[in-house]
């Protein structure tokens, strides 16, 4: 009977039920689509990080698959920076790693405010003809002004200069910390020098402008109105190419003859 | 004038939503810098308008009054929902640039406006028809909000350049103050007034 206080339960219930099954249909019948999307996505990011492509550029899923032929994926172990075998790249899930208990383990205090660090990470070679290093692209995340920026950064074959940097996830807020994706802005990257002479990560996102490569190597244009967004940026580089993040990985690839 | 095309036509100027009624102004500040967002924005919330009417008007003998605002919100929540799967599995680029504007649609005051306003008294047919017109009366905003903001914003229409930019060697410098969302203020205020200067029985009296 309509107004009943069981009337309204059973035709919450109804509703409800009804409702999910259109949402869970929706939601399970996208999700292979949505994922291949999320994937295309990242691989893109990767390109664009190590020049491969450009942002103007909106590539087919063959093209990115294409151009990715170039580039070795390779998991590695991020403590000892060697190759982890028995993992396969194409179902590896770093984010899903880093907040597993299993998978990953705490980090030290940083300015970055990295709460975990992988065990492993899925990182991307690009070698020459004669099997040289050419470049390597590593992933990277960290803390800006609203939530966590992911991204990946791309170093020349001397493991020291930028090739390129890219930001495929954040939340910083559009006009001001959400130029980090603006193709100028990262332009400025490339060429920069991301370690100095000691082999420490010194790249630095500086207030206002930094001027050419040549004049400052070491620094690069901050995002007006943005400097927790800039900071950020500085202090998840430093941490992910500093001793706790990929440090052990490049003083390997240094070592075996990896620069040029 | 008949009743549906009464219930049509009338909210793109006589009754605006926006213009108006001033309902669903946070999402006309936030995705108007770029025609493409601000036209799928409009789809997206014209397709969620249309069958939240339709459904609530079906079962608007049903609904019982104590729960009838979350019975509503539940079923505006779950189109919501299907919209932005819909989004992410086939305009992944426009959805990434929404983010999370079309998760609030939920929370668009047009929606729930016109579910309690209209179609829990109305007949379906009726209350899709003043749901696709509310919609269509969003759109018109948001579009010629778009059209300014990215024209005058980035110099540029649907992404294709046409005020060459000085820093790409051209002659137009970008006004900044359009790319923020204060830019949209101004604009939809300009409309504002402009509406009402055309029809004067929109003054509000004071």
């Amino acid at each position: 009977m309509q107004g009943s206080v069981g009337y309204n339960l059973g035709f919450a219930a109804a509703v409800c039920f009804v409702c999910a099954i259109v949402v869970s249909t929706s939601a399970v019948s996208l999700a292979d689509r949505q994922d291949r999307n999320a994937t295309l996505d990242k691989q893109n990011n990767v390109l664009v990080a190590a020049g491969l492509a450009t942002d103007e550029e909106s590539l087919g899923a063959d093209e990115v698959a294409n151009r990715f032929e170039l580039i070795t994926q390779v998991i590695i172990d991020v403590r000892t920076g060697d190759v982890a075998n028995g993992f396969e790249p194409a179902t590896f899930d770093q984010r899903a790693a880093s907040i597993d208990v299993a998978r990953s383990s705490p980090a030290p205090d940083n300015f970055a405010r990295i709460m975990r660090i992988p065990h492993r990470a899925l990182v991307y070679e690009v070698r020459d003809g004669a099997g040289g290093l050419d470049m390597v692209v590593l992933p990277i995340e960290g803390l800006g002004l609203w939530g966590t920026l992911y991204g990946f950064v791309a170093l020349e074959g001397d493991l020291r200069t930028i090739r390129g940097l890219t930001f495929y996830e954040h939340k910083e807020t559009p006009g001001l910390g959400g130029e980090v994706d603006n193709p100028r802005w990262k332009a400025l990257w490339t060429g920069r020098m991301a370690f100095d002479d000691d082999l420490m990560p010194v790249i630095a996102v500086v207030k206002g402008t930094a001027g050419s490569v040549s004049d400052a190597p070491y620094s690069v244009d901050g995002l007006s109105g943005a400097t927790i967004t800039s900071r950020g940026v500085t202090n998840l580089l430093r941490f992910w190419l500093g001793s706790d993040g990929f440090g052990p990985y490049l003083t390997r690839l240094r070592g075996a003859g990896g620069t040029v | 004038m008949s009743k549906s095309r009464e219930a049509l036509i009338d909210p793109l100027f006589n009754n605006n939503p926006i213009a108006l009624q001033v309902l669903g102004i946070c999402s006309a500040l936030a995705v108007t810098t770029k025609m493409d967002t601000a036209l799928v924005m409009s789809a997206a919330v014209i397709f969620v308008l249309l069958f939240s009417n339709l459904f609530i008007s079906v079962l608007r003998n049903q609904i019982p009054t104590s729960i009838r605002i979350i019975v509503q919100l539940v079923i505006i929540a779950s189109l919501v929902i299907v919209v932005d799967e819909v989004l992410k599995a086939y305009l992944f680029d426009i959805s990434k640039q929404l983010s999370v504007f079309v998760g609030l649609i939920i929370t668009n005051c047009i929606i729930m406006g016109r579910a309690e306003a209209y179609a829990m008294q109305n007949p379906p047919g009726m209350s899709m028809i003043d749901g696709l017109g509310n919609g269509l009366g969003y759109g018109v905003i948001l579009a010629g909000t778009a059209v300014l903001r990215e024209l005058f914003g980035s110099g540029s229409l649907f992404s294709v350049q046409l005020l060459p930019l000085v820093s790409e060697g051209g002659w137009y410098t970008p006004n900044g103050l359009m790319v923020l969302s204060p830019g949209a203020f101004f604009i939809i205020g300009f409309f504002i007034w402009g509406i009402r200067t055309w029809k004067p029985e929109q003054v509000e009296q004071d």
